[in-house]
């Protein structure tokens, strides 16, 4: 790889889109900018990246990075649906899905779920901030109880925590970050990328605008105190000759399918994210004590995704022609043969 | 009296008795004797216990609709005896289980009578109890075998036919028909004027199909690879025989690979959804729904019509509104289907009123979701969609996909640039690429908010509104590639326009009101937007009537909504909304009423 373009030999400039529209120090515009260098360290192929969205602040971020990719940007709490019929259509496709909290955890809870559930093979992003930011700042399903709003409202309700659901729904990859965080996210984004099946990644993203005061739990005050790192990811791509050092017992390597891994340095716990009980339980103990719990949360890099599940053909549906589609003509006979007639009609018969 | 050839038999069962096998049996051995059949089956939204009723209508003519008059009851549930006793036309005949009373209700002096122990029968020669209330339906055959001339050899025949996997049910079915003529020859005095014989030139060449089941085969060869579905009433058996037809004919038989994906989705969204996404990929991509799935797919219809995506979207009409009568049949959906979701959104709608064209419409409806990149609704009902229908065979297609305006990497390589949604033609239809086309130029960026052609997001109101002047172009341009209306037509001054399972209730009225001297023309709408013919048609005519299945007259409405002023004051609407399939009935006496002070 020279200094100016990626594995692919694309320089960094395609991977970028259009202007931000969003807030001036948005978090949102923060996980673009580590997205766009993960996509290009990463190499992914802007001809097979399909950019998906809902709808409101995050999901009109697509429009932000890799502007000659396809996008779709569709409607509230539905964009796993479209995703999934887009990958069934043509499972050549990387999907990247671009999603927010109020259109995963409130009005996209049950697809969220069912995309999870089917291991789609897509990475799924929640940029987090717990409101609602294009209808002026209400709450959101994944604000924590007792966060409070700009004018003073109190959250009485119990928080969504799109992670632990994940886990408990069987997801195969589940990871929390923190958009400023491009240490931590840019890895965590390479790694969901070579992961097959449904890669989670909610990202606490604060609202500069509408949630970012005292008294809010999705602040970049509040996230910056309460931050607790389970470990310190490295993406190593497959095609990377590098051996990397670390004493044994300092670390945890994950190796995915295309040879690509993931090395999880080891901070001052032991954590192994391969264990499900366990990620439940590093999440709840967090919430307890009011932290952030961020990294690789769970990782089962051995289910199969959607497309194997429903053994699609490897050519991609969406180009396969009519003498591969249609029933063959002999078939098509016999399927309408009439009715063999007991009674040979019928002039006998009739009057 | 018309007792040849020309009745029909209504079985009352208790719904999860197994009736359904002893109905097909009587229906292809009376079809295998070259008489037309019309079955009927109206059944209750349930899964065991609730009444039901399965009627074969028997035409010298081939009338397809249903009849109103029932010749022949079989009786069989104790719950609607007396209801089921007093629907019988004067003259009739009940062959009822000899435990009912006939008193009340049931007692008539205009009918015959023929009671028959069905249940002593049962428990006397079939040991198997889990098998005796299936047989004691094939008993009811029987003795309608023995009492109307039905040879035993084609009901054995019909059974064949029927359980060509399990041949040793054919034996003991066959043994309970045998029981059932036996009783009947040694029990039973015939009185009544009914009989079926043998003839020709109607049937030949023609089999029994469903309309969900040729509009699956529609999927198949028109090259639908995925389909979404969520189950419901009645448009489920249009999945599950696509299921069918992939596991036979688009698995490889050496790898096990499947060129169809099929998801059982967790709502009507999520099925909705999964289409759109798998159009704007490129793949021909379908659901079936009803009612109420309908309604959940509102906001995507939307989507699909103004970001442009390809999908078809089948929609089996039962009784609404809300859960409405989820077993019966209506063509309510009409109005509602046209305009799908808010906003100014006007789709294709096609509208099916037999089994070839269930068929043929369902092929047509991905070349036409291609061609427009629009969604295309095929609207059949639950009459059309559940029950059998005498058609000729399905034809096998010559015609290539029409994949409609798509710009590979080598037609783009030929372009300085291009707009998704560019009216390049004039015909408001645009160009667009799939995603995955290796070409810096194939990308753009899909969404359900404003855009301008080159599909950028705009709120600039010119662009907008030239956007939706465009897309009322492209539906323009519809109005001659959807299926065009069928007339006969003789000059006459009246008139009727009918569209779907109507039709066949218009054909047979047709005759009736010929016999009374009313001579009508004739034109069968079968998509909208409507064709000029429709005008050209109306305008032809002093006096219209517009049949239909529901309630506030919705292709009647959308004609007034669309024809020039002269012509609107020339329709008249008939409209029949119970539930059960429209009888010819149904349009000759409205119509009747109507012309009379014409006729005066």
């Amino acid at each position: 790889m020279t200094a100016n373009v990626n594995i692919l030999g694309l320089p960094r400039d395609v991977y970028k889109g259009l202007a931000s529209t969003l807030c001036a120090g948005c978090g949102h515009n923060s996980i673009t900018n580590n997205l766009i260098k993960a996509l290009y360290e990463y190499g992914v192929d802007p001809y097979k990246l399909a950019k998906m969205s809902g709808i409101g602040c995050s999901s009109k971020t697509p429009a932000y990075f890799v502007e000659r990719a396809h996008g779709f940007n569709g409607v509230h709490g539905r964009m796993p649906s479209i995703a999934t019929g887009a990958k069934l259509a043509n499972r050549e496709l990387m999907v990247l899905g671009i999603s927010g909290d109020g259109d995963t955890a409130s009005i996209g809870l049950g697809q969220y779920c069912h995309m999870i559930r089917r291991n789609l093979d897509a990475t799924y992003i929640i940029e987090d901030n717990g409101c609602y930011g294009l209808t002026k700042g209400q709450f959101s399903a994944t604000a924590d109880r007792g966060s409070v709003l700009k004018k003073g409202q109190v959250n009485e309700f119990e928080t969504i925590d799109v992670c632990g659901l994940a886990v408990e729904l069987g997801a195969t990859f589940v990871a929390r970050s923190f958009s400023g965080d491009g240490k931590q996210l840019i890895p965590l984004l390479e790694a969901a990328f070579s992961h097959r099946g449904t890669a989670v990644l909610d990202v606490i993203s604060p609202c500069v605008t509408f949630n970012d005061h005292e008294g809010s739990t999705k602040s970049y005050n509040y996230v910056k105190e309460h931050h607790a790192v389970l470990h310190t990811p490295d993406f190593i791509a497959g095609s990377n000759e590098i051996t990397v050092d670390y004493e044994p017992g300092t670390a945890q390597e994950i190796q995915f399918d295309n040879g690509d891994r993931v090395v999880l340095r080891k901070l001052e716990r032991d954590y192994d994210p391969t264990d499900r009980l366990n990620a439940l339980r590093a999440m709840h103990e967090g919430r307890e004590r009011g932290e952030l719990v961020t990294g690789l949360l769970f990782i089962d890099t051995s289910a199969r995704d959607l497309c194997e599940r429903e053994r699609l053909t490897r050519k991609p549906l969406a180009h396969l022609q009519e003498d591969e589609l249609r029933i063959a003509r002999e078939d098509w006979a016999q399927l309408m043969a009439l009715p063999q007639r007991k009674v040979p009609s019928a002039s006998a018969h009739s009057e | 009296m018309h007792s040849v050839n020309d009745l029909t038999i209504r079985a009352a069962t208790v719904n999860g008795s197994g009736s359904q096998s002893a109905n097909l049996v009587l229906t292809n051995a009376v079809f295998q004797m070259g008489i037309p059949v019309a079955p009927k089956n109206v059944f209750p939204s349930n899964i065991e216990g609730l009444p039901t009723w399965f009627d074969v209508r028997v035409t010298p003519q081939g009338y397809q609709c249903r009849s109103r008059d029932v010749d022949i009851l079989v009786a069989l549930n104790p719950a609607t005896w007396h209801a089921d006793a007093a629907e019988v036309r004067s003259g009739g005949v009940i062959v009822h289980e000899a435990s009912y009373a006939v008193n009340g209700p049931a007692a008539r002096d205009d009918v015959t009578y023929y009671a028959v122990p069905f249940a002593k029968l049962a428990k006397e020669h079939v040991s198997d109890g889990a098998l005796r209330k299936y047989l004691t339906n094939m008993i009811y055959v029987g003795v309608l075998a023995q009492l109307l001339g039905i040879d035993a050899s084609e009901l054995e025949h019909a059974l064949r036919a029927q359980f060509k996997r399990k041949p040793q049910a054919v034996e003991t079915n066959m043994d309970a028909i045998r029981l059932g003529i036996d009783y009947a020859a040694q029990n039973l005095t015939k009185t009544d004027l009914y009989r079926l014989q043998p003839m020709s030139g109607k049937t030949e060449g023609k089999l029994l199909m469903d309309g969900n089941n040729a509009a699956a085969l529609g999927c198949v060869m028109g090259g639908c690879t995925v389909a979404a579905w969520y189950p419901i009433t009645p448009s489920s058996s249009l999945c599950e025989a696509f299921i069918g037809y992939c596991d036979r004919f688009r698995v490889d038989k050496e790898t096990g690979e499947r060129k169809a994906a099929i998801i059982q989705a967790e709502d009507e969204l999520a099925a909705i959804g999964m289409v759109f996404g798998a159009g704007w990929a490129g793949a021909r991509a379908m659901t079936s729904t009803s009612g109420p799935g309908l309604s959940l797919m509102a906001e995507f219809a939307g989507l699909g019509y103004y970001a442009e995506i390809p999908g078809v979207i089948f929609d089996v009409q039962r009784a609404g509104p809300s859960t409405g009568l989820p077993t019966r049949t209506l063509q309510a959906d009409v109005g509602f289907a046209y305009t799908l979701s808010h906003g100014d959104t006007k789709h294709l709608v096609l509208l099916p009123a037999t089994v070839e064209e269930a068929y043929e419409f369902s092929m047509q409806a991905f070349d036409l979701a291609d061609r427009f990149q629009t969604p295309v609704f095929v609207l059949s009902d639950l009459d059309l969609g559940m029950n059998l229908w005498m058609t000729p065979p399905l034809a096998y297609p010559e015609k290539p996909f029409d994949r409609g305006k798509v710009l590979d990497a080598n037609a783009l390589g030929e372009l300085q640039s291009w707009g998704r949604y560019r009216d390049v033609e004039g015909d408001g239809i645009p160009y667009r690429t799939l995603p995955g086309t290796a070409h810096p130029l194939a990308g753009y960026f899909t969404r359900g908010s404003g855009h301008d052609d080159q599909a950028a997001y705009s709120e600039n109101p010119d662009v907008y509104r030239a956007n939706l002047d465009r897309l009322a172009r492209k539906h323009d341009t519809a109005r001659t590639a959807v299926p065009r209306p069928v007339a006969q037509e003789l000059g006459r001054d009246l008139a009727v326009i009918a569209y779907g399972t109507t039709h066949h209730a218009v054909v047979e009225a047709r005759d009736r009101l010929s016999r009374e001297g009313l001579e009508t023309d004739y034109l069968r709408v079968r998509a909208l937007p409507f064709s000029p013919e429709v005008a050209e048609f109306i305008e032809r005519h002093e006096r219209v009537y517009v049949v239909e299945q529901n309630r506030d007259g919705q292709l009647h409405a959308l004609l007034r909504a669309e024809l020039p002023a002269h012509l609107i004051e020339r329709l008249h609407s008939i409209r029949h909304y119970n539930g059960v399939p429209i009888d010819a009935g149904a349009v000759v006496e409205p119509l009747l009423s109507a012309e009379k002070p014409v006729l005066a």
